[in-house]
């Protein structure tokens, strides 16, 4: 109990002293000018930095996922027409395909009739000239047989005869 | 045991410039270490924050964050540096006197300049004077007279007393908590360093009001600059 005392005794440490009202103002406006500038200041600069910072990281971030995210909607659009492209370039060499392969065909069978064509007429040509060269051939044939045949039975009158009748057959027919 | 206050009465002949010398000694000690904590702190700041930067950016931020309660971001970044240094002053001002008092030749010269009423009353009075310096350059001084009518305009008187007695409880609440705990605590050394016994019943309460002194410092810091901003905010808002 003793400090108690005394405190009271000596009565009060503390009073309103006009000095250290200034000297606090003096001192608080000092230390408020002193720290903004050196120690605040700088504090809440670099926050700001780093907000602005982050914010743009953020904005950059957004923008190349919606690029990105375009592009990938480009690529499938580009590979759809792609697929549509390949299918009608099978589909058109298809048909060309079947085309040319009528064609073909339809040239050939062309091709086919017209040598069989020829070699039908070809064919019927040779045939008449045999037939015709057989005709000949069987007449004179028939000729000689026959003169042989006859030669051997015939006398000279017969022969006279048959001779002049021929004549007279030439001669009529001409 | 005498504790006295090393006053200096009429300096220079002016018969009211009286300095208490304690009190102009521990204002420039708590200035001179509030600015050389901020600026270590400030020191080597990086985009990637690290060690000190991280405290003094948790710190603006808490300070922000009292600010942001009373008022918009608009008009309250302007206070921010007014808010932050109270903050740090108050708070380094209350720990210097809970760490230790100095007694040097029968005078008290190491306390917390808060403990003293015209100390935490200037300080009081700077922010009143400046909400009302700020209602005025921020909103005109026609909403600024306007202001002393609302809602109704009977109550007028009352809201010319309502300004002082902010300023006279501002200033007296910091005050008092401070005293009320150097006095606990002067009176808790003096029992014990008063003997045997004296020391085994005062340490233990000693230690805990010590503790509890360090809570009161930073409550007080804490209560001292979220009123000042709500009494400036009460002056540069458009509504209430």
């Amino acid at each position: 109990m003793q400090a108690f005392t005394t405190i009271y005794a000596s009565g009060v440490i503390w009073g309103f002293h006009v000095g250290d009202m200034l000297v606090q103002l003096f001192f608080f406006l000092l230390l408020l000018f002193l720290v903004g500038k050196f120690a605040w200041g700088p504090v809440m600069n670099m926050m700001k930095k780093r907000e602005e910072y982050v914010a743009s990281e953020i904005e950059a971030a957004e923008n190349s996922r919606q690029e990105a995210e375009k592009a990938a909607k480009e690529a499938t659009e580009q590979l759809k027409q792609m697929k549509l492209e390949a299918q009608k370039i099978i589909e058109d060499a298809k048909n060309a395909g079947v085309k040319q392969e009528q064609d073909i065909i339809d040239s050939a069978r062309l091709e086919a009739d017209r040598i069989k064509k020829a070699a039908q007429a070809e064919i019927q040509n040779e045939k008449e000239k045999a037939l015709q060269a057989l005709q000949d051939q069987v007449a004179s044939l028939s000729v000689l047989i026959a003169s042989k045949v006859i030669e051997k039975e015939l006398s000279a009158q017969d022969q006279e005869k048959l001779i002049n009748e021929y004549i007279k057959e030439v001669g009529e027919e001409r | 045991m005498g504790h006295e206050a090393p006053i200096v009465h009429d300096v220079f002949g002016i018969s009211w410039l009286d300095f208490n010398l304690s009190n102009v000694f521990m204002i420039i000690v708590t200035s001179a270490i509030v600015f050389i904590l901020s600026v270590l702190g400030a020191r080597k700041l990086k985009m990637k924050p690290t060690g000190a930067q991280n405290v003094m950016e948790w710190v603006l931020d808490f300070v922000k964050g009292i600010v942001n309660d009373t008022m918009d971001w608009k008009t309250g970044k302007l206070f921010l540096p007014l808010a932050l240094t109270l903050f740090s002053y108050i708070l380094v001002g209350n720990m210097l006197g809970v760490i230790t008092n100095g007694v040097h030749d029968h005078n008290v010269w190491w306390k917390s300049p808060t403990a003293d009423p015209g100390i935490t009353m200037t300080l009081a009075a700077m922010v009143i004077v400046l909400s009302h310096f700020y209602g005025i350059k921020l909103r005109g001084g026609k909403e600024y007279v306007k202001d002393y009518f609302r809602p109704l305009p009977f109550l007028f008187p009352i809201k010319i007393i309502e300004e002082f007695a902010n300023t006279l409880t501002l200033g007296l609440r910091l005050f008092g908590n401070l005293y009320a705990g150097e006095v606990l605590l002067t009176l808790l050394v003096g029992l014990t360093t008063s003997g045997v016994l004296g020391f085994i019943g005062g340490a233990i309460p000693f230690l805990a009001w010590q503790g509890f002194s360090l809570f009161i410092g930073g409550i007080q810091a804490f209560i001292f600059t979220m009123l000042a901003m709500v009494y400036i905010s009460h002056k540069v808002s458009e509504e209430h």
